[in-house]
C-alpha cells in the first residue's frame, strides 16, 4: 500500500493585513493619548473608597504641596479669556505670544507680578523656574481673581458651571488647604472634587 | 526564521544559470510584535490615567436661617490633631472627656460606628451627625482618611468645621499639637 504523503504546507502567514490593523491601532491610540502632566511639585494624593471618575474637560484644578498654591484650568479658549479677565483686573495686558504660551500651560504658580516675565522665558528656562505659587494670602488673593475668572469665562464659552478639583499633597498641613477650600466657598463654590486614588474598603 | 523552505530545489540541467529569483516576503513577525506592544501600551496607559476624585459638599455659610436646632448629642465632634492622632467627643465640647484615638478600623471606625449606633438608639432613629474639626497641625491626609472612615461607616450627615481655641486647648493637653 502506498503511503499517504501528506502534502507539506508552508508555515508562513500572510501578515501583512495584521500588521496594516496594528500599526491602524497604534496611530489611533498614540493620537487619543494623553500624557500624564507633570506636577510642579511633587504631589502624592491621598486614597480614598468611594471615588467618581473626573471628567476629561470642563474641569480647573488647584494643586497644592509645599505650601504653594497652583492653578489650571482645561481648554485652550477658557485659559486665554481667563487670562484676559485677571490682566484687566491687575492692569496688565498681555501680548498675543504670551497668551498663545499661557493657553498651553496645565497649570502655573506665579504671582500675576512676575506672569509676563515667565511667559517670556524659553521652555528651557520654564522647567528649571521655581514657581513661587499663586498668593492666597488676604493682602493680594489672587487665587480668588484667577478661580471667578475661570469659572465666568465656563460659563461665557461653554454655558457650563465649572467643575473644581482639588489635588493636594498628603502631607501638606490643614491651613492651606482650609484656606483653599474658604477662598472657595467665599465665591460660593460650596461642592467641589478633591483628587484622591482609589483603595478597597477593608 | 518563521519560514520554511518548501520549494523543489532541483537542479537545472545544462544551459544557462539563471540568477535566482529571491522573494519579495518580508518577515513581519517582528514588526507585529512591536506594534502590538505598542497597542498594548497606549490602550493601558490611557485607561488608567483617568484621574480619580471624591466629591465634597460644603455647607453654605451665607444662608445662616435656614439651619435647624439638632440636639447636641446627636453630634459627635472629631478633633484632627498632630502626630496622625485624632480625638472626639460626644455633645457639647467639656462635657464629655474626649478620647484620644487613632485613624482606622480599631480606632476612628470603631468610635463612629459604636457612637452612631447609640445614638439611632437613644434618638428613635436620627443619624448622628459629625462635625470634623482639623487643627492647624494636622495634614491633608488625615482629613482624607477622616472623611474616609465616614464614608465606609455610612454617615451621611457630616460636616467640616473650623476649630474653636478651647478645643485646641485640649489638643494640647493630650499632647497632639
Amino acid at each position: 500500500m502506498p503511503r499517504v504523503k501528506i502534502a507539506r504546507k508552508s508555515t508562513v502567514t500572510d501578515m501583512t493585513a495584521m500588521c496594516d490593523v496594528a500599526f491602524l491601532l497604534l496611530t489611533f491610540f498614540i493620537m487619543t493619548a494623553k500624557f500624564k502632566q507633570e506636577d510642579p511639585v511633587p504631589v502624592a494624593i491621598p486614597a480614598y473608597s468611594k471615588t467618581v471618575v473626573l471628567p476629561e474637560d470642563n474641569i480647573a484644578t488647584i494643586t497644592i504641596g509645599k505650601d504653594k498654591v497652583f492653578f489650571g484650568v482645561e481648554g485652550v479658549n477658557i485659559r486665554k479669556m481667563t487670562l484676559e479677565e485677571v490682566g484687566k483686573l491687575y492692569n496688565t495686558t498681555f501680548t498675543p505670544t504670551e497668551t498663545q504660551v499661557f493657553s498651553t500651560l496645565p497649570t502655573f504658580g506665579v504671582p500675576i507680578s512676575e506672569l509676563k516675565a515667565y511667559l517670556g522665558m524659553d521652555p528651557e528656562q520654564m522647567k528649571k523656574y521655581t514657581q513661587p505659587g499663586i498668593p492666597i494670602d488676604s493682602v493680594s488673593n489672587q487665587l480668588y481673581n484667577w478661580i471667578h475668572k475661570a469659572r465666568e469665562a465656563d460659563k461665557a464659552l461653554n454655558n457650563k458651571a465649572l467643575r473644581i478639583t482639588i489635588k493636594c499633597d498628603s502631607k501638606e498641613e490643614y491651613p492651606t488647604v482650609g484656606r483653599v477650600i474658604a477662598i472657595l466657598q467665599k465665591q460660593k463654590v460650596n461642592k467641589f472634587s478633591l483628587i484622591t486614588t482609589t483603595k478597597a474598603a477593608n | 526564521m518563521a519560514e520554511l523552505d518548501t520549494s523543489g530545489g532541483g537542479k537545472h540541467k545544462g544551459g544557462k544559470v539563471r540568477s535566482k529569483k529571491s522573494s519579495t516576503r518580508v518577515d513581519m513577525t517582528a514588526m507585529v510584535d512591536l506594534a502590538f506592544l505598542l497597542i498594548t501600551f497606549f490602550i493601558l496607559s490611557t485607561t488608567l490615567n483617568k484621574p480619580k476624585a471624591m466629591d465634597m459638599a460644603m455647607p453654605d455659610k451665607d444662608e445662616q436661617n435656614t439651619q435647624l436646632p439638632v440636639a447636641a448629642s446627636r453630634t459627635m465632634t472629631v478633633l484632627l490633631g498632630s502626630k496622625d492622632k485624632l480625638e472626639w467627643y460626644m455633645g457639647e465640647p467639656g462635657k464629655s472627656a474626649p478620647t484620644v484615638d487613632n485613624y482606622g478600623k480599631e480606632g476612628l471606625r470603631k468610635a463612629l460606628i459604636e457612637n452612631s449606633d447609640k445614638v439611632k438608639s437613644t434618638h428613635g432613629g436620627q443619624p448622628m451627625i459629625v462635625l470634623i474639626k482639623p487643627s492647624d497641625k494636622s495634614n491633608y491626609a488625615n482629613l482624607v482618611a477622616a472623611l474616609d472612615e465616614l464614608n465606609i461607616a455610612n454617615i451621611d450627615i457630616h460636616a467640616i468645621v473650623d476649630i474653636t481655641p478651647v478645643e485646641i486647648a485640649d489638643l494640647k493637653k493630650n499632647g497632639i499639637y
